[in-house]
C-alpha cells in the first residue's frame, strides 16, 4: 500500500509539475508579448503597421526605422535622432553610478568599521533618502543647481542622482560590511595599513556581490529616470528618456510607430544588458546583504 | 623596568570600569599567558597592549617607550587573532608580506623574509593559495607567519587555538612552545583554557572580574593559589575543597573533618603559621589537588606527611592513564587521582592517602589563602 501511495504521489507530482510549467510558460509568453510587438513592428515599413495586423511578421524586413530613430528623427531643433541623447545618458549614468557606489561603499565602511557617537542616527537619516518621493525635492534641487551653476547640464543631473542614490548604496554596503569580520580591519591596522589602504586593499576586493547589486540598482534607476531629466536638463542636454518622450509625443507630422518602437528598444537596451550580464549576482548580493547585519 | 610594562592600567567604558589597576612587568623572552573566564578583561588588556583599545588611565610601555596613544602599527607588535583574520582576497604569500609592504620594505627583502618564515613554519607549498583553500591548521600557521615576518618586539596571541579541533590544538600548542624556545621572542597570550596556560607559559596572570587574581609561574599558580578563584579555575579536575574545623594543640594544627559515615578524620596541617593558628576553632576551607589525594601505593614517597584515611568509593572513572575516584569527605564530593590499575570499586571502602604537604587552606569568607 505504501508503494502504491508513493507511486501515486510521484504521478500526481509529475502532473502538477507539468501543469505548473505550462502556466509559467503561458505567463512568460504573455510578458514577452510587448517585446515581440515592439521588435516586429520596428522592422516593418510604416504602411504595414497602419494597414493593421500588429502581430504579423513583417512582409518587407527593414532596418530603416532603427537607423532613423538613432540618427535622423526630429527630437530637438535639429534632426539628430536619439544618438546625442543616448550619449548624454551614458555621460550621466556612468559617473553617477560609479560615484554613488564608491561613496556608498565608503559610507558603509565608516558606519561599520570606524564607528563614532551617533553613527546609527546618521545612518537612519541617510535612509530617508530612500523614502523621499522625487517630487518633493524638485524645487529645492532646482535652486541648489542654480546656485552651483549646474542647472540644465549633464553634471547637474549627475549630482542629483548621486545625492539621491547615496542613501541606497550606503544601505547596501553598510549591511554587507556589518557581516565583514572586524578582526580583518584590526589585523590590517596592526600591519600598518591606513584608512584608505584598508578600504582599497581589504574591503573593496571582497565587495563584489554587493557592488553588483549597487551598480544594477543605480544604473537602472538613473537610466530610467524621467522626472529629474525633464526638470533639470532640457534641450540638448536631455537624457535618453526625455528624448524618447519628445520623439513619441511630437504633435506634428505623421506618427512613425516603427521609429518609435525602435527608439523605445534603444532606450531600454542598456539596462537590459546590465541585468543580463550581472543579474545572477544581483539576487546573490541582495541575499547576502539582507540575511546578515 | 621590564621589556613590556603595564603600569596601573585601567579601562572604563563610560562609568563602568572593566579593568582595574593592572600591573604586570614582562621580561624579554617571557611567555606571559593571560587566563580567565569570558568577560574577565583578558582580551581587553591584550587589545590595549596592541593599541586597538584606548587606555583609560595608567601606562603601557614597550622597551621603556610609553605607547599610550601610539598607533598599533608603530608599536612594533604583531598579533594573531582567534579567527586568524587572514585577508581573503590575497594569497598566503601576500598575506604574510602585507605588513612589510605597508611599512615600505622593498620587494626583494619582503620576498626573502617571506621565504624564511615559510621555511620555518613549513608552509612553502601554500604560498600561492588563497586562505579559503586552507585547512584550519594551515590557516593558523599562516597567521603565525604573518606575525613572525615582522620580527616584532612583542607577539600578541588572542585565543589562537580555540578554533581548532582537539588533536590539532594539542599539536599546535607544542609548535608554539617550540617556536618560542627557538626564537626566544616575548609573547603575551590570551586563553580561557587553563591547560594551554599551564603548558605554554613562563608566567601566568589569572584574571577575573577585571582584576589580576594572581601573577606567577605555572608551578606557583598551581601549587600555591592565592585565593579560591585561582585554586578552582586552574587544574582539571578542579581542586577538592573540604570544609574543616581548625584545631590547634601546642605547636601543631589539625584540620578536623568527617569521612563518608560521619566518622572523625583529623588531618595534621604542616607548617602551621601564626596566621593560621589565629583561625583556631573556626571553619576554614582545605584545598587539595586530586593528585594529592590518591591510593596508598601511588602516594608521593618523598612526602613525610601522608595521611591514610578509609572512605567509601562512590564512582570510579578510568581515564586510561589515571583512574578518577569520587568519595565523600566533610559532606562534599572529592575526586582522587589514583593509578590506572588501582584496585578500587564503587560501593566498597578504600584507603585514601592525603598528601598534606600539598594542602592549602583558605579563609571561607574572603576566599583568600591563609599563609
Amino acid at each position: 500500500m505504501a508503494a502504491a501511495t508513493q507511486g501515486t504521489a510521484i504521478r500526481t507530482g509529475r502532473v502538477a509539475r507539468t501543469f505548473i510549467y505550462l502556466v509559467l510558460l503561458l505567463f512568460a509568453l504573455f510578458y514577452m508579448l510587448p517585446l515581440y510587438v515592439m521588435l516586429v513592428n520596428s522592422v516593418k515599413p510604416l504602411s504595414e503597421i497602419t494597414g493593421g495586423g500588429m502581430m504579423n511578421l513583417p512582409e518587407i524586413w527593414t532596418v530603416e526605422p532603427w537607423r532613423k530613430a538613432w540618427s535622423e528623427a526630429q527630437i530637438g531643433v535639429q534632426p539628430t535622432g536619439l544618438k546625442p541623447y543616448f550619449w548624454n545618458s551614458i555621460k550621466m549614468v556612468v559617473p553617477a553610478v560609479a560615484m554613488s557606489t564608491i561613496l556608498g561603499a565608503l559610507n558603509g565602511y565608516v558606519l561599520t568599521k570606524w564607528r563614532f557617537r551617533g553613527d546609527t542616527i546618521l545612518f537612519g537619516l541617510m535612509l530617508f533618502a530612500c523614502f523621499i518621493p522625487f517630487q518633493i525635492v524638485l524645487i529645492p534641487m532646482a535652486r541648489v543647481l542654480g546656485v552651483l551653476g549646474l542647472a540644465g547640464s549633464t553634471w547637474g543631473l549627475v549630482l542629483v542622482h548621486l545625492v539621491y542614490g547615496i542613501g541606497f548604496t550606503t544601505l547596501y554596503f553598510r549591511n554587507y560590511y556589518a557581516a565583514f569580520p572586524t578582526e580583518l580591519v584590526r589585523a590590517a591596522q596592526i600591519d600598518g595599513a591606513g584608512f584608505f589602504q584598508i578600504f582599497w586593499r581589504i574591503l573593496l576586493p571582497s565587495s563584489g556581490p554587493i557592488a553588483v547589486v549597487s551598480i544594477i540598482w543605480q544604473f537602472t534607476n538613473i537610466w530610467n529616470d524621467f522626472l529629474f531629466g525633464a526638470s533639470f536638463a532640457a534641450g540638448n542636454g536631455a537624457p535618453m528618456t526625455v528624448a524618447l518622450n519628445n520623439l513619441v509625443q511630437s504633435s506634428t507630422g505623421v506618427k512613425e510607430y516603427n521609429v518609435h518602437f525602435a527608439g523605445a528598444i534603444l532606450a531600454a537596451t542598456p539596462t537590459l544588458l546590465v541585468y543580463i550580464v550581472a543579474g545572477r549576482y544581483f539576487v546573490r548580493g541582495l541575499m547576502a546583504g539582507s540575511v546578515k547585519g | 623596568m621590564g621589556f613590556l610594562d603595564i603600569r596601573n592600567a585601567t579601562k572604563s567604558y563610560g562609568a563602568v570600569e572593566v579593568l582595574h589597576n593592572v600591573d604586570i612587568n614582562v621580561e624579554e623572552g617571557e611567555f606571559l599567558v593571560l587566563v580567565g573566564p569570558s568577560g574577565c578583561g583578558k582580551s581587553t588588556l591584550l587589545n590595549m597592549i596592541a593599541g586597538l583599545e584606548d587606555i583609560t588611565s595608567g601606562d603601557i610601555a614597550i622597551r621603556d617607550r610609553v605607547v599610550n596613544g601610539v598607533h598599533p602599527s608603530k608599536r612594533n607588535i604583531a598579533m594573531v587573532f582567534q579567527s586568524y583574520a587572514l585577508y581573503p582576497n590575497m594569497t598566503v604569500g601576500q598575506n604574510i608580506t602585507f605588513g612589510l609592504e605597508m611599512h615600505g620594505v622593498p620587494k626583494p627583502e619582503r620576498e626573502k623574509a617571506m621565504a624564511e618564515v615559510a621555511k620555518l613554519l613549513q608552509i612553502e607549498e601554500l604560498l600561492g593559495r588563497k586562505p579559503g583553500q586552507l585547512s584550519g591548521g594551515q590557516r593558523q600557521r599562516v597567521a603565525m607567519g604573518r606575525a613572525l615576518v615582522r620580527k616584532p618586539d612583542v607577539f600578541l596571541f588572542d585565543e589562537p587555538l580555540s578554533n581548532l579541533d582537539a588533536k590539532l590544538r594539542v599539536d599546535m600548542r607544542t609548535e608554539i612552545k617550540k617556536l618560542h624556545q627557538t626564537l626566544g621572542t616575548t609573547i603575551v597570550y590570551v586563553t580561557h583554557d587553563q591547560i594551554e596556560a599551564m603548558t605554554l607559559s613562563t608566567r601566568i596572570a589569572v584574571m577575573n572580574d577585571g582584576y589580576v587574581q594572581q601573577l606567577g609561574s605555572p608551578k606557583e599558580i598551581y601549587d600555591n593559589p592565592a585565593n579560591l578563584f585561582v585554586a578552582t579555575f586552574m587544574g582539571s579536575p578542579s581542586m577538592n575543597l573540604i570544609q574543616v574545623k581548625l584545631r590547634v594543640e601546642a605547636e601543631a594544627a589539625f584540620a578536623d573533618t568527617t569521612d563518608d559515615q560521619g566518622g572523625k578524620v583529623s588531618l595534621p596541617v604542616c607548617g602551621a603559621s601564626a596566621a593560621l593558628k589565629s583561625y583556631k576553632g573556626q571553619t576554614v576551607t582545605l584545598g587539595l589537588r586530586p593528585e594529592a589525594l590518591t591510593d596508598v601505593e601511588g602516594a608521593d614517597h618523598r612526602s613525610d606527611h601522608v595521611e591514610k584515611v578509609q572512605s567509601m568509593v562512590t564512582v570510579t572513572e578510568p581515564a586510561g592513564s589515571d583512574t578518577f575516584v569520587t568519595t565523600t569527605f566533610g559532606g562534599t564530593n572529592c575526586v582522587a587521582r589514583m593509578r590506572a590499575d588501582a584496585d578500587v570499586h564503587p560501593g566498597q571502602r578504600a584507603e585514601f592517602a592525603f598528601n598534606m604537604e600539598k594542602a592549602v587552606l583558605f579563609d571561607p569568607k574572603s576566599g583568600k589563602r591563609i599563609v
